[in-house]
């Protein structure tokens, strides 16, 4: 049986019934990576088989059921490498929390993992140093990113579920473009204890999976505080799955008039559209509203992200982990030349581009002028869906601007590919959590994402919403042909 | 604040970046470019808005001062590109 083309809430069923055993799950999306993959690219390291990994089902709610994991989430003993040469060979002694929650609740953890922008640097997996992934619906383009392995593998039916990490729509536009369903969760909802930091005051994990349900079931398993992370929040963990009433009579839904205008692509415009129209006939009801800083947000989130970026990534300097550079000199090397060298070889383009941005931001004479003014501005864009969020349920835009653009087109122009996250910028700075959902095609077939944005810990709300969309039309049964 | 091959050679050394005459080139253009394109929130008044670092109403988290455990040595040095006698091996910092 083609195990691999289902989703987790239908194998569960089968494995409990012992009509599926997990070693047979395995073998299918084992095989399926094997077809496919040499196309789409999605895993890294990966050869021939699903080695190291260990299909023992254990107990729990997520019992045989494989996840496949984003290079930047550390796995006990199974290479965990940011898709950096500088994290070559890395092997964390230690499981991230939600790596460890999966374990306890029966999960299989893939030992190989997938594809990402260096660092989660990127908005089209190219960034990485095994080379891009390519978007199962159209293998010319990319599949967005950061999270464009977990999403492109999820979409190919190369994976089952998939973790994928967020810091300014690193879930929801690959998630987006593959045709998938992609959840940020609210920041502090997740522990990121075991996630490679990038920006610690935006990142969060989320799921990236095949329909709403399956995302539901993943963050019941994952959300929740944790001793090891002091800014995950002590909020109870609802079931998230009882919130996928199908009824969303009422709703007030706020469809921002600054996120509908130049640059948008008009097949984009019109399919979001459509959209709108189908969660109105389920019976909500919607608006217009302001968020009138939004135009601020890409700029506001280039000097935060890589402010706290250039410190984060301070921690890798050839000492305690992966790769060093060894002496290019006769004499050898002092130290201060060993961590130049170490960094300007195994670092690509875009990391070396964001540390240098980001100290400058933070440095002595331009600290004020816009780092400080960065967080101002921040606030006022956080007071701008405050304001919303006291009259309406919910917040509807496009995932972003354009379906899947080309491999390479925006590859020499980082400006250009910074913009192409213009939707989703905003929800990480302000911290609230929004869910991406597929929405429709263009002619070209390519798919389009409907983001649906709420309030702080709001996650039944989107998962309501995103599912009561869902299962009234049949865009998250297409697949793509591979 | 101008972008200048000579700022940019700058940032490079506090960020303890090697960069080639190659990279410092088009590091000094794209990265003016950036920053011609952030200056943008030059337009907006923030005199008396307060800054926001992260968006919990959470300052400082405490937790008891007990010793726990830690992961065995031998195993945090697998991952190390040299050690020497149980510790992090480093180039000469004083020539």
């Amino acid at each position: 049986m083609e195990f691999h083309t289902l989703t987790a809430h239908e194998l569960l069923p089968l494995i409990k019934d012992g009509k599926a055993e997990p070693l047979q799950v395995l073998r299918s999306l084992e095989k399926r990576i094997r077809g496919v993959d040499p196309r789409v690219k999605a895993y890294v390291r990966f050869h021939e088989s699903l080695e190291h990994t260990e299909a023992k089902a254990g107990e729990g709610v997520l019992a045989g059921i494989p996840v496949t994991v984003k290079d930047i989430i550390c796995t006990r003993d199974f290479n965990t490498e940011c898709c950096s040469r500088i994290l070559e060979g890395f092997r964390p002694p230690y499981d991230a929390t939600v790596i460890r929650k999966l374990k306890e609740a029966g999960a299989i953890i893939l030992g190989t993992k997938v594809n990402m922008d260096e660092f989660a640097f990127g908005s089209s997996t190219e960034n990485s140093r095994f080379g891009p992934t390519h978007n199962p619906w159209d293998l010319a383009r990319v599949p967005g990113g950061s999270s464009g392995g977990s999403s492109a593998a999820v979409a190919a039916d190369e994976a089952i579920i998939s973790l994928g990490t967020d810091t300014g729509g690193s879930i929801r536009q690959p998630a987006s473009f593959c045709g998938v369903v992609g959840l940020k969760p609210t920041y502090g909802r997740v522990s990121r204890y075991g996630l490679i930091a990038f920006a610690s005051s935006l990142d969060q994990i989320g799921p990236i999976t095949k329909d709403v349900r399956d995302c539901a079931l993943l963050m019941n398993t994952i959300s929740g505080y944790d001793p090891h992370d002091s800014t995950s929040v002590d909020e109870p963990v609802p079931d998230y799955t009882a919130a996928l009433t199908g009824d969303i009579k009422g709703l007030k839904i706020g469809i921002p008039d600054e996120y509908f205008v130049e640059g948008m692509d008009p097949e984009v415009k019109a399919i979001v559209g459509e959209a709108i129209q189908q969660l109105k006939k389920l019976g909500a009801t919607h608006t217009p509203v302001s968020l009138p800083h939004t135009e601020y947000a890409v700029p506001v989130y280039y000097i935060i992200a890589t402010a706290e970026a250039s410190s984060n990534l301070a921690r890798f300097d050839g000492v305690q982990y992966g790769w060093r550079a060894e002496a290019v000199k006769a004499r050898g090397q002092n130290l201060i030349e060993m961590y130049s060298q170490t960094r300007g070889q195994a670092f690509g383009d875009e990391v070396k581009r964001r540390i240098i941005l980001g100290t400058f931001a933070l440095s002595h004479g331009y600290y004020d002028a816009y780092y400080l003014r960065a967080l101002k501005v921040r606030t006022l864009i956080k007071n701008d869906f405050d304001a919303v969020f006291k009259q309406f349920d919910c917040i509807v835009t496009p995932t972003s601007p354009t379906p899947a653009f080309r491999i390479g087109e925006k590859a020499a122009d980082p400006l250009q590919m910074y913009l192409s996250d213009i939707y989703t910028i905003s929800v990480n700075l302000a911290g609230i959590p929004a869910i991406s959902v597929p929405c429709g095609f263009t002619r070209n077939g390519l798919p389009v994402g409907l983001q649906i944005l709420a309030k702080p810990f709001a996650e039944e709300t989107l998962l309501r919403v995103a599912h009561a969309y869902e299962q009234s039309t049949a865009w998250h049964t297409m697949k793509p042909k591979l | 604040m101008a972008i200048t091959k000579q700022s940019i050679e700058y940032v490079a050394h506090l960020s303890r970046i090697d960069l080639s005459p190659e990279e410092l080139e088009k590091f000094s253009g794209q990265l003016a470019q950036i920053v011609a394109f952030i200056d943008k929130l030059k337009q907006l008044d923030v005199e008396h808005v307060s800054p926001t670092s992260h968006i919990l109403p959470i300052q400082n988290v405490l937790r008891q001062d007990v010793p726990g455990q830690s992961l065995p040595v031998a195993q945090v040095l697998a991952d190390a590109p040299k050690q020497q006698d149980n510790l992090f091996a480093v180039p000469k910092i004083i020539d």
